[in-house]
């Protein structure tokens, strides 16, 4: 059975919008190195993006390819999840946010490259070597910053306390997804828990989950990311290099 | 542990090995908070291109290098002394790819 269109629009969607905020960085990094690491991995991204945006396309049959599902939705037709369309306070944040999505990620393609579809499974065998990569540049910073000294302990501990219920939203039980997120909270949490321990964090309580973005339920933050993503492509269609 | 730049970060001198059977081979330097993300930040600067299965970071501060004012004493000697080339063997008929 193919997978339906809104299941390959929220793994896909993820990786856009993760993408896109990564790319704020661009030039703008702490250190030059850290500069390019961020824009590696925000490429990463943008092409696990593209593949799923094409398929989600071909799926849905009606003519839209990538560039149509990325610049020409609005933000209720988006399908990621809360947490990558957070801003990004300061570079813990930004930090954290890859620790969750990655860790997410990562299981995530690594059971869709065993599933039944072929393309998902193409995809992910692609898309899980660079999360495994990405987990780890992010569990390196945040053990960093959070064994580091008392200012960036302080930060990046408000970064996973502020995050954390935002990550509730992609375990939300969905048998008819190719692969079914409650399943992969097992993997999730035992990363997380271990890289928190490590950098000296406490792993906050679980309660309150925000959640909505899978139906295109966002918040504000979104459009004003849509707004500078797609003003390009809108202002002048199939405009190419 | 190494001496800091003036952005903050040690320098480090990276070291990547094109392929198997190759050595080493010095492709530049970066900074970085410590070894294993200059491991990490090298991956991202210099093999990103598939140019390497391997490397190595060396803090810059621990290598010692020959001072460009003693080059005439270090390198000048061997210029020459032509009998430690290999030069004056005779090879024998059927040795090929010597």
């Amino acid at each position: 059975m193919k997978p339906s269109v809104d299941h390959v629009l929220a793994i896909a969607d993820d990786a856009l919008i993760a993408a896109q905020r990564l790319g704020e960085w661009y030039a703008a990094a702490p250190e030059m190195e850290e500069d390019v690491a961020l824009a590696n991995i925000a490429l990463d991204q943008l092409g696990a993006a593209r593949l799923l945006l094409t398929y989600a396309g071909e799926l849905e049959g009606a003519g839209r390819d990538e560039d149509a599902l990325a610049f020409l939705r609005d933000d209720r037709e988006f399908r990621n999840c809360l947490l990558v369309e957070l801003p990004d306070a300061d570079f813990a944040v930004t930090i954290v946010k890859l620790l969750f999505l990655s860790a997410w990620q990562l299981p995530l393609y690594a059971a869709l490259a065993e599933g039944d579809d072929e393309r998902l499974a193409a995809i992910g065998a692609k898309a899980r070597k660079e999360s495994a990569y990405h987990l780890d540049h992010s569990s390196q910073w945040t053990i960093r910053l959070g064994d580091g000294t008392e200012e960036s302990h302080r930060r990046v501990q408000a970064a996973v306390d502020e995050l954390w219920p935002y990550t509730h939203e992609l375990f939300a039980a969905d048998p008819a997804a190719p692969v079914d997120p409650a399943n992969l909270r097992g993997a999730w949490l035992s990363t997380i828990e271990g890289v928190l321990t490590e950098a000296t964090l406490r792993r906050p309580a679980d309660g309150w989950g925000p959640a909505g973005g899978r139906t295109g339920v966002h918040t504000e933050h979104l459009s004003y990311l849509l707004a500078e993503m797609q003003v390009l492509h809108r202002a002048h269609p199939g405009a190419s290099w | 542990m190494t001496e800091r730049s003036e952005a903050g970060w040690p320098l480090w001198e990276v070291f990547v090995r094109a392929r198997r059977g190759l050595s080493h081979t010095h492709v530049g330097s970066l900074h970085a908070p410590d070894a294993s993300m200059a491991l990490r930040n090298a991956r991202d600067l210099y093999t990103r291109r598939q140019e390497g299965v391997s490397i190595w970071v060396v803090p810059a501060s621990t290598i010692t290098a020959s001072s460009p004012d003693e080059k005439d004493a270090f390198f000048d000697p061997a210029a020459d002394k032509v009998y430690r080339h290999p030069t004056f063997y005779d090879v024998p008929d059927g040795v090929d790819h010597l």
